[in-house]
């Protein structure tokens, strides 16, 4: 059953990122790619749960491993996206 | 899942995020409020992190603190470190990193009993993981000419590749019948490795948007991937939503070249075959000073960046040019080829760097309208985006692609070093229009000379 239900989760997922990004202007392309990329260090979530376990195994290290990486993406991506972003301006006084 | 109150806290809190993460994405859709939604976006990412840790399976935290702390210093560091120039290598890096942890958490997940199902996940996530990793390597490599960028192909390159895809199914095959032998495990991981640097070699530097979309799609599949393998809602949430707005963005790269998306992947493009075409006509140089003539005398200046511009670092000068002509009297616009630059919306992004606002940069669709009113138009280091082969030539290889058409301008500057044909290695009849005069040298320098002139 949770297959099922994940594989569902999975599929409307799928149909709302289409939807969210199909009308983006090329203007913010960069910025939403860096932003989603930012998302993408999700990761970091499953690798907590296993570089926790205080087995001292493999499968920790692998964990503690994944954690450094995916911080890496998710503190990365969200700053350098913040940058770009902040530099966009209107024009001063125009429409 | 477990129903106790910690577990039903922590699911809460993923429904949250995944729903901020959604709108966040949603307001990146419009530049007013894109940096509300990155910031969003980024709070909802905080709060899967803390429902994380406060899960009770975690008895001990040095090694998690460790590793953020580590991660995070690394990527705030990179990122306020990063020149806009960069801004594609860097992208580039961050997605590889980010398929590398989803590779990893694959392989952690992976224990003696698992079932078949969930072998499958572990090794589809190991599998995109590592191509990802790879693949945004070279990428990376190829971005900051560490290693050449032009297309590597050689004979029976589809046949390796061929092989390398039975060799990851059989691996995996044999992985699902005894998940206890870790080799086959191990061979999956070097395999795909491998895997990522053979796709990505093949394509060359002009279609690196398209990777990078690509890959960027990757590694939002790989995370998903990895929250199939370990039943996590929120991984696969925001894995695919991150997945398909890569895929959208690639579709809207492939269409502004005209190309389908395996012609990308597997032909290597410009890489040798592209023939001669006569091209009719002279170069006509123009010197710095006939070009501020030129320039004080008009009225509607186009100007159309490419590669070259970021390349020359050129994004601030252009802007003094740009104040110093409207000062004069004289409208400017910006025309932005989807495709210049290396990355989608890298153009946009310098200038942006530049202070020059977003409402002055105009998409392909709505300049070519305008271009025939135009007095001059400005080519600043772009050469396939403005080739009108693409329009009239049809054996030429990118006869078909959407180009900006700056011929119709009355007056063509082109700004450009050196008469070596451009990264696709294509023949450009614009530079021998009659309306078309070179200006050769470093695109900064002229820039700068011409503002000299000015002031």
């Amino acid at each position: 059953m949770t297959i099922v239900f994940l594989t569902f989760i999975l599929m409307l997922s799928v149909f709302l990122g289409f939807e969210l990004i199909n009308k983006v202007p090329a203007t913010l392309h960069t910025p939403l790619m860096s932003g989603a990329n930012a998302i993408s260090g999700i990761t970091v979530v499953g690798a907590i749960a296993l570089a926790g376990t205080g087995d001292h195994d493999l499968a920790q290290w692998l964990g503690a491993g994944a954690v450094a990486l995916a911080s890496i993406n998710v503190v990365g991506g969200y700053l350098v996206t913040d940058r770009m972003l902040a530099m966009f301006k209107k024009k001063a006084g125009g429409k | 899942m477990d129903l106790s109150l910690n577990g039903l806290i922590i699911e809460l809190a993923f429904v949250v995020s995944a729903g901020l993460f959604i709108f966040g994405l949603k307001l990146l859709g419009s530049a007013a409020t894109a940096r509300k939604g990155n910031t969003m976006s980024s709070v909802g990412m905080l709060i899967a992190i803390v429902a994380a840790l406060i899960d009770q399976g975690i008895v001990e935290y040095q090694w998690i603190i460790a590793g953020v702390l580590v991660g995070g210093l690394i990527g705030a560091a990179a990122a306020r470190m990063v020149q806009m120039t960069s801004m594609p290598e860097m992208v580039a890096l961050f997605n590889g990193f980010g398929g590398l942890a989803s590779l990893l958490v694959g392989w952690a997940a992976l224990n003696a009993d698992a079932g078949t199902f969930t072998v499958v996940t572990i090794v589809l996530s190991v599998l995109i993981g590592g191509v990802t990793f790879t693949g945004s390597l070279i990428a990376y490599g190829k971005l900051s000419e560490t290693i050449g960028s032009g297309a590597i192909l050689f004979r029976g390159q589809q046949i390796v590749n061929s092989l390398l895809v039975l060799g990851i199914i059989g691996s995996a095959v044999m992985l699902a019948q005894e998940p206890a032998n870790l080799q086959w495990l191990y061979i999956v991981i070097g395999l795909s490795l491998l895997f990522g640097v053979m796709a990505v070699i093949p394509i060359g530097g002009a279609d690196m948007p398209v990777v990078i979309s690509l890959l960027n799609s990757y590694s939002g599949l790989a995370a998903c991937a990895a929250g199939f393998a370990i039943n996590n809602n929120i991984l696969i949430v925001a894995g695919s939503l991150v997945g398909a707005s890569g895929i959208i963005l690639t579709q809207i790269m492939c269409k502004s070249m005209n190309r389908s998306l395996s012609h990308v992947l597997f032909s290597g493009f410009g890489s040798g075959t592209t023939q001669a075409t006569v091209v009719e006509g002279e170069i006509k140089p123009i010197s710095v000073e006939d070009a501020y003539y030129v320039l004080e005398a008009a009225t509607n200046v186009a100007i159309i960046p490419g590669y070259g511009m970021a390349v020359a670092q050129a994004q601030h000068v252009v802007k003094e040019l740009c104040e110093l002509l409207e000062a004069n009297g004289a409208e400017v616009n910006f025309g932005i080829h989807p495709v210049a630059g290396r990355m989608p919306g890298h153009m946009n992004v310098l200038l942006a760097e530049a202070d020059v606002p977003y409402d002055q940069l105009l998409e392909m669709d709505e300049i070519n309208p305008r271009m025939e009113t135009v007095d001059v138009a400005i080519v600043i280091g772009a050469n396939d985006v403005v080739n009108p082969a693409a329009r009239e030539v049809e054996s030429s290889p990118i006869y078909g692609m959407p180009v900006i058409n700056v011929d119709s301008a009355k007056t063509v500057f082109v700004l450009k070093r050196s008469m070596a044909s451009g990264f696709a290695g294509i023949e450009n009849p614009l530079f021998y229009k009659e309306n078309t005069r070179m200006l050769f040298g470093d695109a900064k320098e002229s820039l700068g000379g011409l503002v000299r002139e000015f002031s």
